[in-house]
């Protein structure tokens, strides 16, 4: 593809990009017609490892919502639940409320610095293996090949004019596509309710529409997203290879065509008249070839490539075949290649991965983790916040004692039922009554029972002596089980005068 | 390109794509070309906007504007979903009315119902004298306190609701009428009188002339110790809480010229089932008291004592 950030390598040596804009005289062209791109087959030690992250992630996407976890009989035992109807979020051991989003908000500036961690030290690497775009694009790939045959094939029943052959060809392949993009959407949704029981209410028609609607939005993004759109959604829709290449820095590990060494192109044949006259590459395109996003390597660093390091693969095959040695297209850094480039020796791997950028990023991504893992180890699961009256502040009795209504919400974060004991602390002769204990039983505390992983909220009125003084006091509550877990809520008492 | 008002526009080198002409300080832009699958998005969208106008309100006219060929509107959808709702609230209206009053402190959950769907109506019914608060204020009844003209069990409060307060032409309301002293009490016997009432609560010594004075003109409504009676609406006079104010003032205008507030009956513009959660409502609001036949314990029965 063009880009603009191709500037480090010495291009005036290259050869012009196939897909060049307008020469001069050629008619203005707003809009560029799309190349279809067919990758070739192709295996080696990067194929390998793409297949292998596809198959880990495919797996636990697919997997994970058919987890089971015991949590009793008060919760549900899906290992991983988003329960958005219930507010609650279910990960293995761990529980979050609402109120704990900070956890999720935690997770994602760790998936953040993550990336921005992994960047700056191997470059586009998300891009290559891991990104659903790509993950689902090579799956769709691999139907194709299926399908169709390789690329040669598939650019040969591209031309063919639309006879019942290619017709069937491509309804069976689409069928395919879509076939994999439904159970990429129904695999999305077990995610968000128990999964049997959410496949058996799907498939009998009784599931919530919306369970239908995101099965059928999903199925068509990833119809249109994996099956056609493919390379045009890095190029020209996602911001991630933007922001990338701001962080990619002369230390990044990339894809690097080592154009000293492969310039000027030769084949074999001329090369052998010549044994000076060229470098080692032989312009055999096998690299274009195999390239999932349809980019020439040799052009540089550019926005198209997602460093899947298929072209390695590629080049390492040929190169072994004319008996050069590996490593024309090669995972390197910008200042390896300078240093190769002038006859010194690259820096080892180590020095590249380990420097203070990425330490730095390392050490603030493990912060995060720790901290957050700290606040998941110590946090109670047992909750109070009491909240005043404001409208009226206090009620004078007709005895001329005062009293002032609080809401207090308890929160029971176990998932089995409790009871809790409610006491004021300060506030002396102070005594409290609620909705469900009547004022003749007014007494210092009150005993709550709370359901299994609910919040129970309630009235209390606080009345104290006339005369009392306006003074800061506070509710306590205790879980009563073996836990004893505590919290307490500090309040004000208000009194008629504006005393303060 | 055609955006080139300059005549620089070149095609740069390592692309092979044509710059705008533009230059700052030797960056030039590039005018890549839009991916043509970009521009049919953009005739989709024109497509969809077109459908979108036929079927779905639309363009501004004078009056009103256009509906669109499937008659949506937003006051429709808030109108199917209100009627959804009043649907669904069906099942609780008739419990609502079905159960007797005095047993619905026992049904804590239809209670807490009842409750809410009060707190709703009186917003929008009672809060214009009552306050948001149900506080009140001088001539208009706090709501919240332990302090009953006319009682404060559920049965009660519901009756207040229905028939309202001096509703003429209504047999059930409540009435009290305290008569005005002005010209019957010399300006003595009114300051010993107002006198005797602060001390009732404490607010001023004894005195023996007020107190005979209070026997023979007050005592038969408010009782001889100035505890007031329910059955009368006649107020409690010993107590911290004064409708019209505590100072000797506010006080002695009440005795020359009482005032007699108002409160409409409601029976004839809610239905009872909205009635009944008022009248939950407000006792839910920490004043509220025990039926009396419930009140056996002696704990509950201080509450009796206003």
């Amino acid at each position: 593809m063009n880009s603009p950030n191709s500037s480090w390598a010495d291009l005036s040596k290259i050869s012009k990009p196939e897909n060049s804009g307008p020469e001069n005289g050629d008619p203005v062209q707003f809009f560029e017609k799309r190349r279809q791109v067919h990758p070739q087959r192709i295996d080696g030690n990067f194929r390998r490892f793409k297949w292998l992250v596809m198959f880990v992630t495919l797996a636990i996407y697919y997997i994970t919502p058919w987890l089971r976890w015991d949590r009793g009989p008060f919760a549900p035992d899906q290992a991983v639940l988003v329960d958005l109807a219930h507010r609650r979020f279910y990960m293995f051991g761990i529980e979050i409320w609402p109120h704990e989003f900070y956890f999720v908000a935690g997770l994602l500036i760790m998936a953040g610095i993550g990336l921005f961690l992994v960047t700056s030290a191997v470059g586009r690497a998300w891009c290559g293996y891991a990104c659903p775009q790509t993950v689902w694009t090579d799956v769709f790939q691999h139907v194709d090949r299926f399908v169709d045959g390789d690329r040669n094939a598939r650019m040969r029943l591209d031309k063919a004019p639309w006879g019942a052959g290619k017709i069937a060809r491509r309804s069976f392949k689409w069928a395919i596509y879509l076939f994999i993009s439904f159970w990429t959407g129904g695999a999305w949704i077990m995610y968000f309710a128990d999964a049997p029981t959410l496949t058996v209410d799907f498939w009998s028609g009784t599931a919530n529409p919306i369970a239908y609607v995101t099965v059928t939005i999903l199925t068509l993004t990833t119809f249109l997203l994996g099956g056609f759109m493919r390379e045009q959604v890095c190029i020209y829709m996602c911001p991630w290879p933007r922001i990338q290449s701001a962080m990619l820095d002369e230390k990044s590990l990339l894809v690097t065509y080592k154009d000293w060494r492969g310039e000027p192109r030769g084949s074999v044949k001329k090369a052998k008249r010549d044994p000076d006259g060229f470098g080692d590459c032989i312009d055999c395109n096998q690299c274009v070839a195999v390239c999932p996003t349809g980019i020439d390597i040799r052009e540089g660093p550019q926005i198209g490539c997602i460093t899947c390091a298929l072209c390695i693969d590629a080049c390492n095959r040929v190169m072994d075949e004319v008996g050069r040695p590996r490593g024309l297209i090669d995972y390197a850094t910008l200042e390896d290649c300078e240093r190769e480039a002038a006859g010194e020796d690259p820096r080892p791997v180590w020095k590249t991965l380990l420097r203070p950028r990425t330490l730095i990023y390392s050490g603030i991504w493990g912060t995060i983790g720790l901290t957050l893992l700290f606040a998941l180890g110590t946090r109670t699961h047992t909750e109070l916040s009491a909240a005043a009256d404001r409208n009226p502040p206090f009620m004078l009795m007709s005895d001329g004692s005062i009293r002032n209504a609080f809401t207090l919400k308890i929160r029971n974060m176990e998932s089995r039922p409790r009871s809790f004991t409610v006491e004021l602390e300060g506030l002396k002769d102070a005594v409290m009554w609620s909705g469900t204990v009547s004022r003749g039983a007014a007494a210092r505390s009150l005993e709550v029972d709370v359901p299994a992983d609910q919040t129970a909220a309630m009235r209390a009125y606080v009345v104290a002596p006339a005369d009392t003084p306006a003074q800061d006091f506070a509710f306590t509550v205790a879980s009563r089980d073996e836990q004893a877990e505590t919290d307490r809520s500090d309040v004000r008492f208000a009194v008629p005068g504006g005393a303060e | 390109m055609a955006n080139d008002p300059s005549g620089k526009s070149r095609i740069d080198e390592p692309t092979g794509t044509q710059t705008v002409g533009h230059e700052w300080d030797g960056i030039e832009e590039l005018d890549t070309p839009m991916p043509r699958w970009w521009l049919w998005t953009f005739v989709l969208t024109i497509v969809f906007a077109a459908v979108y106008v036929v079927l779905y309100p639309a363009w501004p006219m004078i009056t009103s504007g256009t509906e669109g060929t499937l008659g949506w509107s937003s006051r429709g959808d808030l109108a199917a979903e209100l009627q959804a709702e009043r649907g669904r609230r069906e099942p609780l209206r008739q419990a609502l009315a079905n159960i007797p009053l005095e047993r619905l402190p026992e049904d804590s959950a239809l209670m807490a119902q009842a409750v809410a769907g009060g707190r709703a109506a009186f917003l929008v019914n009672c809060v214009q004298c009552h306050g948001a608060g149900a506080a009140g204020s001088k001539g208009y009844p706090n709501l919240n306190d332990d302090d009953w003209l006319w009682g404060g069990d559920l049965r009660a409060i519901e009756m207040t609701l229905l028939h309202g307060i001096r509703q003429q032409g209504d047999d059930a309301t409540r009435t009290s009428m305290m008569p005005a002293f002005a010209g019957v009490l010399s300006a003595q016997e009114l300051a010993a009188v107002t006198d005797h009432v602060l001390s009732l609560s404490g607010k001023a010594d004894p005195n023996t002339a007020g107190a005979q004075i209070f026997t023979n003109n007050c005592a038969s409504c408010h009782g001889p110790e100035g505890t007031g009676d329910r059955a009368f609406g006649a107020p409690n006079l010993s107590d911290a809480i004064w409708l019209y104010g505590s100072k000797r003032d506010e006080i002695t205008r009440q005795i020359l010229a009482p005032r007699q507030g108002v409160m409409p009956a409601w029976q004839h513009r809610l239905d009872p089932v909205t009635i009944k959660m008022l009248a939950a409502y407000v006792h839910s609001l920490g004043g509220g008291e025990d039926f009396v036949e419930a009140a056996e314990t002696p704990a509950v029965k201080v509450d009796e004592q206003p």
